[in-house]
Parts: structure tokens; C-alpha cells; sequence
């Protein structure tokens, strides 16, 4: 299969269902001219002009409310905000508006909305720029949250984004841009949400790894198998919904348990997860649900310490050798 | 002409002007030079082409008045007294920096010089300066706040916001809007239907003053003017600061969105000989005396980097204090 990288992934996605679908459409600042400041929309104003691919002001509120509105009418935009951090500028569109249109009015309001937004510590960007705010939303309910790992199902789970009626939230890691993979290239190729993908086998623990985690939890699986530990390594890939049953299943084979994530540990996806896992699959467990996440702090600009904050392969590593599992 | 320049303006403000103005080009192209060499690990945003507006503002403020800065700060913070030698040591996420390595470029801060902080978040530190002109306002202290921001930046609701408060408070304050003609990749007329951004001013109830922001006696007036309203309970005043940066929005941008030839030309305008030339020419000061000032900046800044490079790196485990002022475990556990 021909390989894209991640960003590649995603702007084919956005491109093809433009192509499809007269009413989908970009906006956002610098998309357009600019091709986005991470260069995710390259050509797609060369492609659609300036009415589809819409550069706009330095309007975050706007950018959202704007795209909502779009939306119960009858276009299927996709918003982006440039950082994950400036969410909280459109806080309250995104909140109280985006996510309770269609249950507040009993089922009228259609929202076929896509936010895209980049997500995570691209090194030293500091702490307004560097956040993983995905589990900011977990709270409200009317939004879909999906994080992808690789360029295939960045595309696929896009795709399902953007042909779907739902609002969706789409976090892409900046460190995940540039790395490549496999991408299918059927135009209706979609990757479901809440089916987590089990990326690697293994009987002895579950690793459960969000975004940027996952390679670094691949890479953490072919250690440990050299010490002669089978980790299954699962991506969840959307976290609203959620895919309950694959991760039961696994933890139910191997009863050891380590959720890695590159948001802050309180308060982070991994809080949620270990919560369904203590509700529903303490029975498999044998030892405790350990979570790799960020430290409790602001993301610091200073390498030296921004390292030490963020969780890597070692720390997972250190989490899985904690179970002292004694291979068979 | 001597005469007329030094009547109105301290031959010291002349020669601060000169020297600051200075001060922030050689330190934009010290940082952008140390960035490429390693010794700064982050982003950096310079405001060359823009040093008339962060000195000619900041000097026409008093020491105990505070300012916002914004991703685009390093001029506002040597305008308003930073050291080089701090900043250069926060660039380079060094431990004596002025936010411990923690805050770099985009976050960089001199509480005891009144400065708020640089801001990654656009528009972010407009409220915070009506803050600041509140709590003034509130104490009866005699001082005013002063908010740096782009042209992009008016059109981010905070400041819609902060600027209508201010007007109906009548607070001490002064919106500076520093108009570059874009924000980010964007050019002004993209994003604001009006020509002039400090027509906006009128819908606060305050008054919008358009000066060349290239001339550092003309923002300077104009900042004093403000000033002193707000200072005499007038309220807030917006000054738009025609400018150009002439580097891209971050080091690296390739700024297919404008042209060589645009560029160049506002390169001719460039804020710094002009008013050399104007200095010289009205005999205020002699070639000699300049030359001399901008040695001395030379080596002001010789020692920032050398300062910067030898200073010890923080410790990771720093990283946990300081989160918040109270130490308890539960709290960064
Ligand atoms: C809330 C928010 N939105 C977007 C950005 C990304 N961004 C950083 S600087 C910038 C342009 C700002 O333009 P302007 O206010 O004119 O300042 P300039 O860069 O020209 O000095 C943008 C869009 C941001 N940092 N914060
Ligand atoms: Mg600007």
C-alpha cells in the first residue's frame, strides 16, 4: 500500500470529501494562503479558492459560532483552531453551544461539524502551546472526541468525521505529522468510531495508548518482548465514543493494566478509562491500572524540565516492569 | 533645529531612544543568530522593523506604570528596562533567566518592572492591562497601564471586551495597537472591514489616535499625550502604530503571503537610521557619540549571550515547585 504521512493523510481526507461534497468546507486561520501554519492544508486553496477554504480573522469565538451556525443550515464545515490551547478562547460556542444544539432542541438541530485542532508538546513551544486537551471535553456531553495515532486512521476516522451528523472534536498531534504509514486509497475508506484497534497481541499487560503514546508504546512492546513479555498494545482511538469491550477483553486475558497519554495524569483520559476499567473489569485485574501521563504542571519551555514533565517510553516501560511479571 | 529638538525632548530621552531602539534590533539578531547556533531551543517572533513603537511607548511611561506584552515582546520588555542578560539567559531556558527557563520567549516577564508578561494566547494580555489600570484606579495610585497588541489581535473578542470596560470605567489605560499589516500570513485587509483599526476606539467611547509607528518622537508624543490623560482621570486612549515587521512571523516563516519587493521597501523606512540620520543632522548628537552608544550596545549584548551560555540549566525536578504558592503533596501529585 502507498505510504502517507499523517498530514498527507489528513488533507486528502478534507480534499476528497471537498471533491464529494459541495457543502464541505475549511476555515480557520491562515488555512488558506498560509496552507496552515503546520502545512496541513498545502494546496487546498490553490485547489478550492478562497470561498472554501476561508482564511479568517484572529476569531476563535467567531470561527467556532460561525461554523456552528453553517452547520444547522445545511454546509458541513470544518473549523480549525490553529492550537488546542485556544479552545478555551471559544470555550463557551464550544461548550454551551456546539455540544447542546441537538439535544437542547429535541433533535432538530442537525450538527455536522468538524473542529480540527492540533494537540501536544512539540518541544519548548511553552505552556499556552503545548497542551493535550482532549479530556477537557470529556465533561460534555454532545461532542465526539477522536485521537488519532496513524496517518490511515486519520484519514478514515476523518472521514467518518466529516460524513457523519455529529460535532466532532479531531486532535492531532503535532509530533505525529510527519511520521508515515500505509494509508488505503479508497475514497470511501472510513475507520468506525468507538472500535479501539488492538495494534499489537500480547498476554501479559495491556498497554492503552492515546496519540503520541502509541508508537512510543510499540516501541516500548518490542522491549519488553526481548525480556520476554507479550505487551497488547491498544489505540482507542475515539474517546467519546468509547470502545469499552476491546479493552475489557484484552485486560480480561492479561490482568495487568498501564494507560499512557501525554495529558496531565488528574483529570486526564486515563482517569476515565481506569474508572470504566474499576467498574466493569476489576474481576481480571491483578495488580493496580497504572497511568503514564504528564506530571501535574504546566508544560515548562525549558527542555530539561519539559523531559522530566512529559511521560515517555521509559516510563511506560517502568510502569509494565512494576508488575514484575514473570515471564512463562 | 538643535535647539527646537533638545527644548522639547531631554537630551538623555534623545539618547535612550537611540540606544534602546538599538538594544532591541542587536538583541532580535543576537537571539535569531543563537537560535540557529542551539543555544535557544524555542520559537522566537522578532519585532525588526518595530523597535520605534515598543521604546517610544515604553519611555513615555513612569517606572511604577505596567504594561502587557505580547508573542512578539522582546522590544516592549528592553523598552520598559528588562536586562538582556535575563532575557538571553530565558531564551536560552537557563535557570538565572527571568522566568527560571520556564516561560522562554513567548511567556517572558519582569514583575518588578511592571511587566505583566509576554503572552502566547493573541489578545490575551488586553484584559489583564484594564486589570491593572483598575486596580491602580482602585488604590488611588497615580499610574497607568499600557496594552501592547497586534493588528490581528482587534479582532479577538477579548479585546472587544476589555476595551469597551475600560471606556465605560473611564480607566487609566492606553491601547496600543501595533499594525504591521498582518497577523500571521494574514494581511490586515482580510481581517478588518475598516482601514484604520483606531476607529474602533470610537464605539468604547474613547478616542483612536493613528500615528507612524516608524517614528519614535511621534509614538512617543502620541504615548505621552495618553498618558497623561489617563494619569488626569480622562481614561483610554487607543493608539494605532503604523509598522512593518521586516522578518517573518516566526524565524523560519517562509512568507509566501507578501512580496521581496513590499518588504524592501519598508526596509527603507526602517525606524532605526532614520532617527540616527535626524540626530545627526540636527547636531543633537555627532557620529562619533552614536557610534559610540551602539559599542556599547554591541557589548551589552556580547555579554547577555556569553552570560546566557555559561549559566546553569535548571534542574527537571524544578519542574514540580512553583505551580502554585501554596506547597502541599496533593497538590502536583
Ligand atoms: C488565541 C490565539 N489565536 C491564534 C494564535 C496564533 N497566532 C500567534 S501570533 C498570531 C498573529 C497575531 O497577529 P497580530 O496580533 O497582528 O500580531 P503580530 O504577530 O503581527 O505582531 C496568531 C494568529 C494565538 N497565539 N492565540
Ligand atoms: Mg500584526
Amino acid at each position: 500500500m502507498r505510504e502517507l504521512s499523517f498530514s498527507e493523510a489528513i488533507r486528502e481526507a478534507m480534499a476528497e470529501e471537498m471533491r464529494r461534497d459541495p457543502t464541505v468546507f475549511l476555515m480557520g486561520e491562515d488555512v488558506g494562503v498560509f496552507n496552515g501554519v503546520w502545512g496541513v492544508s498545502q494546496g487546498m486553496y490553490d485547489e478550492f479558492g478562497g470561498e472554501r477554504v476561508r482564511d479568517t480573522p484572529i476569531s476563535e469565538i467567531s470561527i467556532i459560532g460561525n461554523a456552528l451556525g453553517a452547520a444547522m443550515t445545511g454546509m458541513r464545515p470544518v473549523a480549525e483552531i490553529m492550537f488546542s490551547d485556544f479552545l478555551m478562547c471559544a470555550g463557551d460556542q464550544i461548550a454551551n453551544q456546539v455540544a447542546k444544539a441537538r439535544f437542547m432542541s429535541g433533535g432538530k438541530a442537525n450538527v455536522p461539524l468538524t473542529i480540527r485542532v492540533t494537540t501536544g508538546a512539540p518541544g519548548s513551544a511553552g505552556a499556552q502551546h503545548s497542551q493535550s486537551s482532549e479530556s477537557w471535553f470529556l465533561n460534555i456531553p454532545g461532542v465526539k472526541i477522536v485521537v488519532p495515532s496513524t496517518p490511515a486512521d486519520a484519514k478514515g476516522l476523518l472521514k467518518t468525521a466529516l460524513r457523519g451528523e455529529d460535532p466532532v472534536l479531531f486532535f492531532e498531534h503535532k509530533m505525529l505529522y510527519a511520521s508515515k504509514g500505509p494509508v488505503p486509497e479508497d475514497p470511501d475508506f472510513m475507520v468506525p468510531f468507538g472500535k479501539a484497534a488492538v495494534v499489537r497481541e500480547g498476554k501479559d499487560v495491556t498497554i492503552i495508548a492515546l496519540s503520541i503514546m502509541l508508537p512510543k508504546a510499540l516501541e516500548a512492546a518490542e522491549e519488553l518482548a526481548k525480556e520476554g513479555i507479550q505487551a497488547e498494545v491498544i489505540d482507542p482511538r475515539t474517546l467519546v465514543p468509547f470502545d469499552k469491550d476491546t479493552l475489557i477483553q484484552s485486560v480480561a486475558k492479561t490482568g495487568r493494566v498501564v494507560i499512557a497519554h501525554e495529558a496531565h495524569k488528574r483529570g486526564g483520559p486515563g482517569s476515565e478509562i481506569a474508572a470504566v476499567l474499576a467498574e466493569e473489569a476489576v474481576e481480571y485485574l491483578d495488580g493496580p491500572i497504572l497511568r503514564v501521563a504528564a506530571k501535574n504542571v504546566p508544560l515548562p519551555y525549558s527542555p530539561d524540565l519539559e523531559n522530566y514533565v512529559l511521560p515517555g517510553k521509559q516510563d511506560i516501560l517502568a510502569a509494565v516492569r512494576s508488575f514484575k511479571i514473570h515471564s512463562k | 533645529m538643535t535647539e527646537k529638538m533638545t527644548e522639547k525632548y531631554a537630551i538623555d530621552l534623545l539618547a535612550e531612544m537611540f540606544r534602546r531602539m538599538n538594544l532591541v534590533r542587536e538583541f532580535e539578531l543576537r537571539a535569531i543568530a543563537e537560535r540557529r547556533g542551539g543555544l535557544i531551543p524555542g520559537f522566537i517572533h522578532s519585532c525588526v522593523g518595530q523597535e520605534a513603537t515598543a521604546v517610544g511607548a515604553c519611555l513615555a511611561l513612569q517606572p511604577g506604570d505596567a504594561i502587557t506584552s505580547t508573542h512578539r515582546g522582546h522590544g516592549h520588555l528592553i523598552g520598559k528596562g528588562g536586562d538582556p542578560k535575563y532575557m538571553m539567559a530565558e531564551l536560552a531556558a537557563r535557570s538565572p533567566g527571568y522566568c527560571l527557563g520556564r516561560g522562554g520567549s513567548l511567556h517572558i516577564s519582569d514583575y518588578d518592572l511592571g511587566i505583566l508578561g509576554a503572552n502566547g494566547i493573541v489578545a490575551g494580555g488586553i484584559p489583564i492591562a484594564v486589570g491593572a489600570a483598575l486596580s491602580f484606579a482602585m488604590r488611588k495610585q497615580p499610574n497607568i497601564a499600557l496594552a501592547f497588541f497586534g493588528d490581528g489581535a482587534t479582532n479577538e473578542g477579548a479585546f472587544h471586551e476589555a476595551a469597551n470596560q475600560a471606556g465605560v470605567w473611564k480607566l487609566p489605560v492606553i491601547f496600543f495597537c501595533e499594525n504591521n499589516l498582518y497577523g500571521e500570513g494574514t494581511p490586515q485587509h482580510k481581517q478588518a472591514a475598516v482601514k484604520d483599526l483606531a476607529v474602533r476606539a470610537s464605539s468604547y467611547g474613547f478616542e483612536g489616535v493613528i500615528v507612524d509607528g516608524n517614528d519614535i518622537l511621534a509614538v512617543y508624543d502620541a504615548t505621552l499625550a495618553a498618558a497623561e490623560r489617563a494619569r488626569s482621570g480622562g481614561g483610554p486612549t487607543m493608539i494605532e502604530a503604523k509598522t512593518y515587521r521586516q522578518r517573518g512571523h516566526y524565524e523560519g516563516d517562509p512568507q509566501v503571503y507578501r512580496t521581496p519587493e513590499e518588504i524592501e521597501a519598508w526596509k527603507g523606512k526602517d525606524p532605526i537610521p532614520s532617527f540616527r540620520r535626524r540626530l545627526v543632522e540636527t547636531g543633537v548628537f555627532t557620529d562619533a557619540d552614536l557610534e559610540e552608544m551602539e559599542g556599547s550596545v554591541f557589548k551589552q549584548l556580547d555579554e547577555a549571550v556569553a552570560f546566557a551560555a555559561a549559566a546553569p540549566r535548571p534542574e527537571p525536578g524544578d519542574a514540580l515547585a512553583g505551580v502554585y504558592a501554596d506547597v502541599h503533596d496533593g497538590l502536583v501529585f
